[in-house]
């Protein structure tokens, strides 16, 4: 009998059942759900069900996020609503407006760890398969069901691997692998999958640009995502974490509905352009499309990392449209300041806001005009993603975003680079 | 069996043009809900959808976001059955939670155009669309049983919580 796959082990041990196969309909009891700003909505279909209580508060967690600080009188409202329910039903796990987005503030604060199952009510929740967990996004009724019940039904999806070797060239980042991803096999190449990453280039990468992989596998339709975590995942958690964990890997003779190898020193860096994020081009055959803001944040590209590289590129230099910078948490906020990576931002010409999603979906801090296009490191550029239709969205790397912001067109990073390194050998943020 | 009309669309429509972001905490009574639906691909939908017509799409329909209302701002317009050549995986757990009958078919989409109609029987898991027959994929017993109580929050509503509760 051939061996199992991440995602046939997780959920198997989640729903407390020996073995499970793809296929297998499964009552799966997550280790940690969270859910944001539509915590709200969520707890007006909880009262519908006729429960009384959230059956594990212990093990729920809620962040201001989407639409922190409340933009409008009406978003206050729904955040006053979710914070009486927080002291109402005892919720352990409350993250407060400036907090951060959910998944990066729920990676740090080690709420998730190898070999468990989190399930969110957001569809980037693909996300925590860098820590090495089952991390799959579900709808209001069943994050409701889930506050009810403490399981829900999940159909065990079949696996596909991607194998990556060798490591990314200078410049070339997790981003552009991700969005390389979407541009060979499509926005549903993973579609009800669960797609497991292998290979040596794993540990090349750092922590941020590992983070990266998993979360914009939501956009490949994947249910879920997966890295094998090593040493250096276990350290990151070891500071916060609560629990004692068992990481959990593939057989090797698992058996994967496909088998995808990667050499990523083969990349260039890559741009989605409107209005899919499975349009992929090389950056080279975009170059100079006039852009009118440039957007550096979400849960895909807001890390501290994703933040240095940006001020790598404006370091000295001065922006050409309005910059937006959304740190995506306030650790990376405060990381930022110490080392001064925001002051290099802000004296280029760039603004910082608040923690959070900011303008990725169109709530607020960042809407562009009509006729207006916007290069970003978000994830989603689908047509009104960022409030109206009229608009364009492109999704690159950080760096890339950050020479675009100083071209005001989409630019390459690499020469604005080579210049800083003519001007200051050795200098490195 | 049941007749029904239908709207056809293309391969990756997502839930950003099914059900705008910007109305995910702003929009909740249904009928306002419903006359937004699609309202970023096709401007005749939602004035003139009728109550029992039934989507037919492409690859990936309701790709993107998890948001719910991308399920729930049709069911309000009355549709009842979306049929596709395949589904996002958190759009097709969205419509059995919402009591949204999805029914995976490579072949319908191709073959019918806006406005036409088409015949469904459940009772023999069968679409007939210009007399040909199409099967209707059988669905697990728990999912079964989730359509057949119009959703999840109704099946739960079911549930003698005074009982589990003391559990």
């Amino acid at each position: 009998m051939s061996g199992y796959t991440f995602v046939e082990k997780a959920l198997a041990r989640a729903a407390h059942v020996e073995s499970a196969r793809a296929g297998d309909v499964l009552d799966v009891q997550p280790d940690l759900i969270f859910s944001h700003d539509n915590s709200a909505a969520i707890r007006r279909i909880f009262m519908q069900t006729g429960a009384q209580r959230i059956a594990r508060p212990d093990r729920v967690a809620f962040t201001l996020d989407h639409a922190a600080p409340a933009p409008t009188t009406q978003h206050a409202q729904n955040h006053a609503e979710i914070r009486e329910w927080v002291q109402e039903q005892g919720v352990a796990n409350f993250f407060e407006v400036g907090r951060g987005i959910c998944h990066q503030v729920i990676s740090e604060e080690a709420l998730i760890l190898p070999g468990e199952v989190i399930l969110g009510a957001d569809s980037h929740s693909t996300h925590y398969g860098w820590l090495g967990a089952f991390g799959m996004g579900v709808g209001r009724t069943e994050m409701a069901a889930l506050w009810a019940t403490g399981e829900l039904w999940l159909q065990v999806p079949e696996a596909m691997r991607i194998t990556l070797t060798g490591q990314l060239r200078p410049g070339v980042t997790s981003k552009d692998l991700a969005l390389y991803i979407l541009g060979q096999w499509g926005a549903d190449g993973g579609q009800y999958r669960s797609v497991e990453f292998a290979g040596d280039g794993i540990s090349s990468l750092t922590l941020d640009q590992r983070a990266v992989l998993p979360n914009m596998m939501a956009e490949f339709g994947a249910m879920n995502a997966y890295l094998p975590p090593d040493q250096a995942i276990f350290d990151y958690l070891e500071r916060n974490r609560q629990r004692d964990y068992t990481p959990l890997y593939p057989d090797d003779d698992a058996i994967y509905a496909a088998d995808y190898t990667i050499d990523l020193s083969t990349l260039e860096p890559q741009v989605a352009i409107p209005h899919s994020p499975d349009n992929v081009h090389n950056l080279s055959d975009v170059i100079g499309r006039p852009i009118q803001q440039a957007f550096i944040g979400t849960c895909t590209n807001g890390r501290y990392e994703d933040l240095a590289a940006a001020a790598q590129v404006l370091s000295g230099q001065r922006v050409a449209v309005r910059t937006i910078v959304i740190p995506a948490s306030s650790e990376v906020l405060l990381r930022a300041t110490r080392t001064g990576v925001l002051q290099t931002l802000i004296e280029a010409g760039a603004t910082i806001n608040t923690p959070g999603c900011g303008p990725c979906m169109g709530n607020h801090m960042g809407i562009p005009a009509p006729d207006e296009a916007t290069i970003s490191t978000g994830n989603r550029n689908f047509r009104g993603r960022m409030g109206t239709a009229q608009a364009d969205i492109y999704l690159a790397s950080p760096a890339v975003v950050a020479a675009s912001a100083i071209a005001g067109a989409i630019a390459d990073p690499n020469s604005i680079l080579i210049q800083h390194a003519i001007n200051a050998p050795g200098a490195i943020l | 069996m049941s007749s029904h009309r239908v709207w056809v669309y293309g391969d990756h429509v997502n839930t950003d043009v099914i059900f705008p972001g910007k109305y995910t905490y702003t929009l909740k009574d249904p009928d306002k809900m419903s006359s937004v639906a699609l309202q970023d691909l096709d401007d005749n939908f939602a004035s003139q959808v009728q109550p029992g017509d039934v989507i037919v799409a492409g690859r990936n329909w309701g790709c993107g976001s998890s948001r719910e209302q991308a399920v729930t701002a049709l069911k309000y317009a009355g549709v009842r059955t979306i049929i596709a050549v395949s589904f996002s995986g958190l759009y097709f757990r969205n419509c059995i939670n919402q009591g949204v009958h999805p029914i995976v078919c490579p072949e319908l989409a191709d073959r019918l155009q806006t406005g036409d109609h088409i015949e469904i029987d459940l009772d023999e898991h069968v679409i007939v669309a210009n007399g040909q027959a199409y099967p209707i994929p059988t669905l697990s017993p728990t999912v079964r049983a989730i359509l057949d109580a119009d959703g999840l929050v109704n099946m739960l509503q079911q549930r003698d919580w005074s009982i589990t509760e003391q559990v």
